[in-house]
């Protein structure tokens, strides 16, 4: 695949913001600074030849040991000049922050929510930035590849084995009442 | 001539009590209308005009209080499974819990890993009927209907069901 020219514009737009452009298996990927996640997202949206109107996708992966160890993953689309982009972002482990791209894209909100829910990635500005799938009072963010596999957070005592099978007390076929 | 002959009217029914309630009891399950997950989709089929279990008596109510019988049809989590407690302890006596596939038995495919599962309903509640399958035909609902009309056909008003 063909790095398209508005990339280039982009480069010059943003400057040092664009680490790094690439296209793994056809796809157009950009590495942004975090810092300027907004400025960068604003001008693929307004720019005549991006126009990425559409925000599909807000997540982020966990490449434990490596160092930056969080990448936040942006998918982007364009309706109207049918193209697709994803953003990286690279954040470190002691202080994975970054800027809210909900001023650029609204739709990103919960995604955010979720992002920080389970990934513990902070995002600054956000309007409401709360658990969104787990409940209040759940400790840690539990896609992080360091959180222990088994572990669970009930928010009630269970019931103990011996008195889960002092229900079964039923055979079928025997009824006393109806010999 | 017998002791009651002559003494009631022809259209009087001797029988105990416990065969009374326990017939209709039996006879009149009303599940909770509640769906957790893709067993839902099953459970929603047996209620349906194929399966039809309205034929059996048993038909969803929208409401705990109206309802004798809760059908956990899915993936209890940890979050849900306050609320499948609390739907639970909303229902009046007797009651009874039928447990529908893999998921509600024993945690099915996350019974070993995960944080957000309750592996098997009945760390939270107590279950009367389990139903394997994941999940199950609506016909292995039917059958867990039937086997829970026979365990409530055992039960005595003299103790505490459930």
């Amino acid at each position: 695949m063909e790095i398209p020219s508005y990339v280039n514009r982009l480069k010059e737009a943003c400057g040092a913001a664009i680490e790094e452009v690439s296209t793994p298996l056809g796809d157009l990927v950009v590495l942004v600074k975090a810092d300027q996640i907004v400025e960068a997202l604003n001008w693929l949206k307004e720019d005549e030849e991006a126009l990425f109107d559409h925000f599909m996708d807000l997540t982020a992966v966990d490449y434990i040991g490596r160092e930056p160890r969080f990448e936040v993953v942006i998918h982007l689309v364009s309706i109207p000049k049918s193209q697709r982009i994803r953003i990286k972002v690279h954040l470190d482990e002691d202080d994975p922050v970054m800027p809210t791209i909900t001023p650029v894209y609204p739709a990103a909100n919960w995604f955010e929510r979720e992002c920080w829910d389970l990934y513990g990635v902070h995002f600054t500005g956000h309007p409401n930035l709360t658990r969104i799938m787990l409940y209040e009072g759940f400790k840690g963010h539990p896609l992080r590849k360091d959180y222990p596999i088994k572990k669970t957070q009930p928010l009630m005592e269970l019931r103990k084995p011996e008195v889960r099978r002092s229900d079964e007390a039923f055979e079928p076929g025997k009824n006393p009442n109806n010999p | 001539m017998s002791i009651i002959e002559g003494r009631f009217e022809p259209n009087i029914i001797i029988t105990s009590v416990d065969a009374l309630f326990n017939w209709s009891r039996s006879r009149s399950l009303w599940p909770i209308t509640f769906g957790l997950a893709c067993c839902a989709i099953e459970m929603m089929a047996t209620a349906a005009s194929r399966f039809d279990q309205d034929r059996l008596g048993i038909f969803p109510r929208p409401t705990p209080r109206q309802a004798d019988c809760m059908i956990v049809s899915g993936t209890v989590t940890a979050k849900m499974g306050e609320r499948v407690r609390r739907l639970y302890l909303q229902m009046p006596e007797p009651k009874w819990v039928i447990a529908m596939g893999s998921c509600a038995n024993s945690g099915g495919p996350y019974w070993q890993h995960g944080y957000h599962v309750v592996k098997g309903v009945d760390q939270i509640i107590p279950v009367d009927v389990y139903i394997p399958g994941c999940p199950p035909r609506p016909e292995a609902l039917l059958d867990g209907f039937l086997k829970l009309r026979e365990k409530i056909e055992q039960c005595t008003i003299a103790k505490k069901t459930g």
